[in-house]
């Protein structure tokens, strides 16, 4: 047990430190003075010389990129390009907003899913399950920004039940905090449902096919009691994992739903200063958003090891 | 494009189809179908379509569906049925494109890793695992602000995030195949891992290769469709059907269905790649079936 988790941080560790290399040599070999780039072409070269040294661009690649890593490890990444202004605090408040959307999405997907694909999987073969099965496909087929559009249509505009965009932090108004997040989580939530709903289903239907399980049965329990209390446990271990893949889906997911909602997130973040070619937050935002699926890989893999007791015994 | 039609056939064709192991999947006859039809709509579109989609017409703009403009105009003037037709185009091309990147790449490392040694094979489907963390919206993302938004960028970004699908599951086919016994007497016979990998393990692993090119079809049309949503997909005048959402969603509350024909040629042409995929799964043997 020990020993692999060992193993998993080491991995962890190692992957984080070759991706954070990969970001950072992709963004040093841009053509061009990323100083240049923000002053625009009508500086004196001093004041772009000036700018590279507050900056440390003219120090060694090494030296910059152990500065740069420094910055992200101690949370004090240093000040924009562009505005001069911290981007810890800047990225801090973003990543609390999305992180709202993206739970609530997880948390709405987890709703419609399980319960969906455990009916879809029990009644496979009965007509109820077949229609479960083929909304699923459509919802699968359907992007969340799309899904996000067609809300927006009937809920704000047509109804006029909720807000169509906007964005409160809870502290200031929790009532329209909740308004506001209705239809964004809804849009990455379900869309994310339809595709969990198809993995909880053959999940439970491979458990379904367990001779625990009929064992189960023979010893007289119901079939909803035997799943219950002997399949989920077993049918939760693929689950988890297209969850926590699922996550990166629903983080890249959120930065087009902040764009549909104009919600102030981390992936407004990103595509802000894409534009404004504040190329040190493109990086920043680029590699906390890679650290957080590496992160929740990493987590995954420890909860495989806590539930599945074969896992501990490293038969590798 | 009758869309309620197909969508109808496939909530009474596809669940059945699915699970079944016999022929006739009912999934790969309403997936080819869309497909075909998707394809078909995208040949026509270079000899005809109603009118030019790209031009703006002030004295027909936000028109009502006619028999004059079969799904209206937008608030240009544009003709919303040959802007779809149009957008079909862009967004098979950029499938075709990142598809054949990803399976190019993906086929060779899943092969090299499924043939080597334990540590090497091993590192390698690591490497493979760390593109994951880069899904392909953000790479597109990061490459524009290198390169500039386009479509190239994002052909070639959607195409290095679906590398790691392709490479995992032809690595778990190149296991298979390894195991067999033709595999072990070629081997026995002094055969070398290349001619192995050629005549052996390619034409055995071909059957997921189709798979998963048709699956990691409907990924790359959602992709580019969010990524011309966000403005860094094939730049104006070209229509696309994630940028005709975009446009539609300023006039959301005068004209809804500017934001429904883009979204229902989105919808079914994802689900026609990916009912294709499921229903060619079945056809192939399942013992293939990589079981994760």
């Amino acid at each position: 047990m020990i020993v692999r988790l060992a193993q998993r941080i080491a991995i962890l560790l190692a992957s984080l430190a070759v991706s954070s290399v990969l970001v950072f040599a992709f963004m040093a070999v841009l053509p061009g003075d990323p100083a240049r780039v923000a002053l625009g072409t009508s500086a004196s070269d001093t004041a772009v010389a000036q700018l590279r040294e507050q900056f440390g661009l003219d120090r060694p690649l090494v030296e910059q990129y152990l500065s740069w890593i420094h910055g992200l490890v101690t949370f004090d990444p240093g000040n924009s390009y562009i505005s001069h202004t911290p981007i810890g605090p800047q990225i801090s408040d973003r990543l609390q907003v999305t992180l709202w959307l993206v739970g609530t999405g997880m948390v709405i997907a987890c709703i419609v899913a399980i319960p969906m694909g455990m009916v879809m999987a029990v009644r496979h073969r009965k007509p109820s399950g077949l229609i479960l099965s083929a909304l699923s496909q459509i919802g699968v087929a359907v992007p969340a920004f799309l899904a996000g559009i067609l809300l927006i249509t009937v809920f704000a505009v047509g109804l006029g039940w909720l807000p169509a965009n906007g964005w409160t932090p809870p502290v200031e108004d929790p009532v329209l905090f909740l308004k506001q997040l209705v239809l964004p989580a809804l849009s990455l939530g379900v869309v994310q449902g339809a595709v969990l709903t198809r993995y909880v289903r053959s999940a439970v239907l491979d458990v379904l096919r367990e001779d625990y399980l009929r064992t189960a049965r023979a010893k007289g329990l119901r079939p909803t009691q035997a799943l219950l209390r002997h399949g989920l446990r077993n049918a939760a271990v693929p689950v988890v994992t297209v969850l926590a893949l699922q996550l990166a889906t629903l983080l890249v997911g959120a930065v087009v739903i902040e764009r549909v909602f104009v919600i102030p997130g981390l992936g407004s973040l990103l595509l802000d200063s894409v534009s404004n070619r504040d190329l040190i937050l493109v990086q920043d935002v680029v590699m906390i958003i890679a650290t957080a699926v590496l992160l929740v890989n990493f987590l995954v893999d420890i909860v495989y090891l806590l539930i599945d007791p074969r896992l501990r015994v490293g038969a590798s | 494009m009758s869309a309620p039609n197909t969508e109808a056939a496939v909530a009474s064709a596809a669940p059945e189809g699915r699970r079944r192991r016999r022929p006739v999947p009912g999934s790969l006859l309403v997936g080819g179908l869309i497909v075909v039809a998707v394809l078909g709509m995208a040949l026509l579109s270079f000899v005809w379509t109603p009118h030019d989609p790209t031009l703006v017409n002030p004295a027909a703009r936000l028109e009502t569906p006619s028999s004059e403009y079969w799904f209206g105009t937008d608030k240009f003037g544009r003709d919303v049925f040959s802007q779809i037709m149009m957008g079909s185009r862009t967004t098979l091309f950029v499938g075709f494109v990142a598809v054949g990147v990803a399976a190019l790449v993906g086929v060779v490392l899943g092969i090299v890793a499924g043939m080597a040694p334990g540590w090497f094979g091993e590192l390698l489907m690591r490497g493979n695992d760390l593109i994951l963390a880069f899904p392909a919206l953000l790479l597109t993302i990061m490459f524009s602000a290198v390169y500039g938004a386009g479509t190239l960028v994002a052909m070639i970004a959607i195409g290095i995030a679906s590398i790691p699908h392709f490479a995992r599951l032809i690595r778990g086919g190149t296991l298979q195949v390894m195991r067999t016994e033709y595999v072990i007497a070629a081997r026995a016979a002094g055969r070398g891992p290349f001619a192995i990998a050629l005549r052996h393990v390619l034409p055995n692993v071909s059957g997921l290769v189709i798979v998963q090119a048709s699956v990691g079809f409907a990924i790359a049309v959602l992709a580019e469709a969010a990524l011309s949503f966000l403005g860094f997909g094939t730049p104006p005048p070209t229509p696309s059907w994630g940028r005709m959402l975009q446009e539609s969603q300023e006039m959301l509350s005068i004209a809804p269905r500017l934001a429904v024909f883009p979204g229902i040629a989105i919808a079914v042409a994802v689900l026609g790649f990916n009912l294709l995929g499921d229903g060619l799964r079945d056809r192939f043997d399942p013992k293939m079936e990589d079981r994760r």
